[in-house]
């Protein structure tokens, strides 16, 4: 299994999710923004924690306007798949590969703590592993977590069973708890938490390394 | 021909989309005892200058912008004034 990890100026978490893909066995290429390809091959997207130019204009917003965001949308569209955590997931709502938006965190504060996922479906590459309601405990690190979305969006969200992941006690004021959520075709994964952050003992937790476990035994199988 | 104009695009979120900014601002100037602030809404000012042909091109070129980066449709809404 083939990934490619996005830094843009400001990710901060590139080498995190790098190494917890390597960790699970893939073979992971780093790649630039202002590259316009993928590698050859590659089978996953990382999209990146951080900070990408600063914030500035809306988090995410100037990141999925660089000159790689047309071939990772390609690769989407392509039936890709592609992950994006906390600013990554942010750059996937910017971009329109998934739906709705993040917007400043009810409390207005930087929240950086542990917390309770409860995981709401297993019918994608990157929770197959687990069931649903198990609780893994993943970091968040975020200012601008809170999902919104018109009703008619959240609707079609749970109706499709495209809410991959809730909080059980929403550290941000999202709605419907929601943590992260799936593509139409379930293979674009947008989350606030840091699954890269829990995928080792010494990291104070390894319940992250399930997702990435998950996406390798699904394309490994494949 | 072209003329030099100055673009000035207003960003607000959506009517019904909450604004937990506005809402501590709110809070706060009732805290300085600023009574009957029944409610705050948080944007953002763009000025832009530009080189346009004229008014009209100008303003359908500053709304792509709008569009395509400067306000995200989701959540915000925009106008545009040309000067």
């Amino acid at each position: 299994m083939k990934a490619a990890v996005i830094t843009f100026p400001g990710s901060n978490c590139d080498r995190d999710l790098a190494v917890a893909l390597e960790k699970a066995g893939a073979e992971v290429v780093r790649v630039w923004h202002k590259d316009t390809d993928l590698p050859q091959g590659v089978d996953v997207v990382g999209v990146p924690g951080g900070f990408s130019f600063g914030d500035y204009l809306r988090c995410g917003a100037i990141a999925a306007r660089s000159p790689i965001a047309p071939a990772v949308i390609n690769h989407a569209q392509r039936g890709g798949f592609v992950l994006g955590v906390c600013n990554g997931f942010q750059v996937l709502t910017e971009t329109g590969l998934l739906p709705g938006a993040l917007m400043r965190n009810s409390g207005l504060k930087f929240v950086c703590k542990p917390v309770q996922l409860r995981v709401e479906t297993t019918d994608s590459a990157f929770t197959s592993e687990w069931s649903v309601g198990d609780t893994p405990v993943i970091p968040v690190a975020h200012h601008d977590g809170n999902y919104t979305a018109d009703a008619e969006t959240l609707a079609r969200l749970k109706g499709e069973d495209r809410i991959a992941f809730t909080y059980v006690q929403n550290p941000n004021g999202s709605m419907a708890d929601i943590a992260g959520v799936l593509s139409e075709n379930r293979r674009v994964l947008g989350m606030m938490p840091h699954p890269e952050r829990a995928v080792d003992a010494a990291q104070g937790g390894a319940d992250g390394s399930v997702l990435f476990r998950s996406l390798l035994g699904a394309l490994t199988t494949a | 021909m072209s003329d030099k104009l100055k673009a000035r695009v207003h960003v607000m979120l959506k009517d019904g989309v909450l604004d937990p900014q506005g809402e501590a601002v709110r809070h706060a100037l009732g805290t300085l005892g600023f009574a009957g602030v029944q409610g705050v809404r948080q944007g953002k000012v763009i000025e832009l200058d530009l080189d346009a042909a004229d008014r009209a091109t100008a303003e359908a070129e500053v709304r792509a912008m709008c569009e395509k980066l400067l306000a995200n449709t989701v959540i915000e809404k925009y106008t545009v004034e040309i000067a």
